[in-house]
């Protein structure tokens, strides 16, 4: 037994809720530096992918961050998110790969869907596998939280994909304490979700703790909308209304920032992140459920596309 | 106040998904849309009742088969704490998803059905919090509804509870009377039970301390990777990051690399990209040194007068994970901290039964079987025991000709 002079004793700081999930996540992205050669960092223009984002600059600084950021662009984007993008890469000095859905579909690699609801939502797992074969990457972040879905809520940190990039739900790796399994053969990988034990409320309020900048449909602006499965879909060049479908102008927001043909605003006044976070603490519907038409088809649609290979 | 994380474990019948939903529930954390789904498949399905149960399984075969296979993580938020639930299933081939959920978790909570009193599995649920260290444990006395309230019933539990974890590493337990399905001392007071002057199930979880749980005596700092920017304005900047496993670190600290034994200063400490007065756990830490000596990743950085024990060979209860069994001899890697190496299994002293804590003989583990063994790494490792230190305690094994993660292994000291 050692006996331990007082001035070992720290003083007794007890780290709040942000510190201690910041922690976590940067621990997790400095395992995937040290045990991986070609990690890259998915990044859609959405809070969390921003979020993990600035969680990796914390963990690398002084240095660079060490890996790539890399966007599966279906093509059908809010032009607000491409612009963020591409002035946060520059600011930041680092690569950018994006993989596109379009080359996919010139390539002939997936067919376009068809229809009212045509979406290139899941077409992106094509690209996305694709895009990780053609750069070699063994580790790929994810900014999935485990409180967005249920299958998420069964995911590991770093969850193994196989030679089809396909996720084996009922196969994962125990994962205990944070002594984290990297280990994969080549053309194997591993997503890596570094902020799964964060909540949506908790990206929130660090985002506005830490100043973070983020695209301006995040907060309450005037856009055309119409309804459809009970979402405001913005009319654009990529999705139209159908015949009976009446556009208008709305004061709306977006609270989740994917595909613009499955991505629905909700109505809201929130122009301040203050106001965003009161607004999420009262929403009695999950974000997903209130702006995502590919979660809606059944109860299992995150777990398929998963095992597909999606996000 | 810190979040707090804590483990289930519990099968079909014992109320644990009821107790969970109502959790969820009381709290306003589970949304309409998700209620509504739950509501629509207990309608499909024919049942009686909305079953909460369908919102806590997640994945299709679980929702086909009615049963909970493996951990899922779920989070609820009073205005006092944040709570993450590790949600484990409780049948004994499922051990290892019960030690996977506690070996993170700050408090454990066990249900017992107030009818049968103690049972195989909540043995073998308070077997494993104490293995895995998790320092408070909640017995939930549950279906109090069927034994109309009564005093006695809820005393007769905690009596043979407490008989049984005397033999068990259990320092802090607080029994709840409750009923999962009516709410009764869940949230809120019963009214039913006007004999207990404990604390109601919620208010426990919001108020207990763990603050004091992490070892903030030992300073340990495994190297997870040497930060080098590279760049003109960095020129000369090296850093040792990770997370931070015990004690604190400040600047002018007299320090240990070990396994190599050099001694130097530390220069400065930054947690989370900015210089700080001191790191402590479980901060991620970049620590600069005065001199420059080679440290690298799984290296450890401790003080001269407070090191961790650094050998070779180790024994430790481990619980093994795969369907091949493990034999003596066996080699594989071993991940402690951040560092991995070969290792062989040289010894298999005993198979632990976990319902009745018997020592068995044997030769092998096979799948969720908990046993003791000695271990030879091909390199020093720098260790705690684990129940000293959770983080420089533990390790996992992992297969080298499949990549599994075979084995969860807490450290008990050097081999003799």
């Amino acid at each position: 037994m050692v006996t331990v002079p007082v001035d070992f004793l720290p003083s007794p700081s007890v780290l709040e809720e942000l510190d201690e999930l910041e922690a976590e996540s940067i621990y997790i992205m400095r395992e995937v530096a040290a045990q991986f050669e070609r990690p890259g960092l998915l990044f859609s223009g959405g809070k969390d992918s921003i979020l993990m984002l600035h969680l990796a600059l914390k963990a690398f600084r002084p240095a660079r961050i060490p890996f790539p950021v890399v966007h599966i662009d279906t093509g059908h984007n809010f032009p607000e998110v491409i612009e963020y993008r591409d002035r946060r890469v520059a600011e930041l000095g680092i690569r950018l790969v994006v993989g596109s859905v379009q080359a996919s579909i010139d390539a002939g690699r997936v067919v376009e869907e068809s229809g009212p609801n045509a979406s290139r939502n899941r077409l992106q797992s094509v690209t996305l596998l694709d895009t990780i074969l053609d750069n070699d990457f063994d580790a790929v972040f994810g900014g999935g939280r485990r409180d967005e879905d249920k299958a998420r809520a069964k995911e590991r940190i770093f969850s193994f994909r196989d030679d089809f990039g396909q996720w084996d739900p009922k196969n994962q790796r125990p994962e205990v304490w944070n002594l984290y399994n990297g280990s994969h053969r080549k053309g194997e990988h591993i997503r890596v979700f570094p902020i799964s034990n964060w909540t949506e409320l908790d990206v929130w309020h660090y985002i506005a703790r830490e100043s973070i900048a983020l695209p301006s449909i995040y907060f309450a602006h005037r856009r055309d909308v119409f309804r459809r499965d009970n979402m405001w879909l913005a009319a654009g060049p990529h999705v139209s209304p159908g015949e009976d479908e009446v556009v208008e102008e709305r004061v709306v927001r977006f609270r989740t920032v994917g595909d613009a043909t499955c991505t629905g605003a909700v109505d809201s006044d929130a122009q301040r992140l203050d106001q965003i976070i009161a607004e999420v603490a009262a929403s009695r519907i999950t974000e997903r459920g209130a702006t995502r038409a590919d979660d809606r088809f059944n109860e299992a649609a995150m777990e398929d596309r998963k095992k597909e290979g999606y996000f | 106040m810190a979040m707090l994380r804590f483990a289930t474990a519990g099968s079909v019948d014992d109320g644990k998904s009821t107790l969970i939903g109502r959790l969820l529930l009381d709290s306003k954390q589970i949304f309409e849309d998700q209620l509504e789904a739950v509501e629509r498949t207990s309608v499909a399905r024919g049942f009686d009742y909305t079953n909460l149960a369908l919102l806590t399984d997640g994945l299709r075969a679980e929702r086909e088969q009615g049963i909970t296979i493996d951990v899922a993580y779920r989070y609820f938020a009073t205005p006092r704490r944040k709570f993450i639930i590790a949600d484990t299933p409780g049948h004994v081939q499922y051990t290892r998803n019960m030690v996977t959920g506690a070996s993170t978790a700050d408090l454990a909570l066990v249900l017992i059905d107030a009818r049968k009193g103690m049972t195989e599995q909540s043995h073998r649920h308070a077997v494993i919090a104490s293995l895995l260290q998790v320092r408070h444990l909640v017995v939930c006395v549950n279906k109090m509804d069927l034994v109309e309230y009564s005093e006695k019933a809820f005393d007769s539990v905690r009596e043979e509870f407490s008989a049984f974890a005397a033999k068990l590493e259990v320092t802090d337990v607080t029994f709840v009377p409750i009923s999962a399905l009516h709410g009764d001392n869940v949230t809120s007071h019963s009214t039913n039970t006007p004999w207990y002057g404990g604390p109601t199930l919620l208010w426990h979880l919001e108020n207990v301390y763990t603050g004091s749980d992490r070892n903030l005596i030992d300073p340990r700092l495994p190297v997870q990777l040497v930060i080098r920017p590279m760049s003109h304005e960095h020129h000369d900047y090296r850093g040792y990051g990770g997370e931070v496993a015990g004690g604190a670190f400040r600047a002018g600290d007299e320090v240990v690399v070990l396994p190599s034994g050099f001694t130097t200063t530390v220069e400065s400490v930054e947690s989370a990209g900015e210089v700080v007065d001191e790191v402590v756990p479980p901060m991620a830490a970049t620590i600069r040194l005065s001199d420059e000596i080679d440290v690298s990743r799984g290296d450890m950085i401790a003080k001269p007068g407070n090191v961790p024990i650094t050998s070779q060979d180790l024994e430790a209860m481990v619980c093994w994970f795969s369907e091949r069994p493990l034999a003596e001899r066996s080699r594989l890697v071993i991940k402690h901290t951040t560092r991995s190496a070969r290792a062989v299994v040289s010894r298999i002293h005993y198979r632990l039964d976990v319902n009745t804590l018997h020592r068995e003989d044997g030769q092998s583990l096979a799948l969720n079987d908990i046993g003791k063994i000695t271990l030879r790494s091909a390199q020093p490792l720098s260790f705690d025991p684990y129940r000293r230190n959770r983080q420089t305690g533990s390790f996992i094994l992992i297969d080298e000709a499949t990549n599994e993660t075979v084995a969860a292994g807490m450290i008990l000291g050097v081999s003799e």
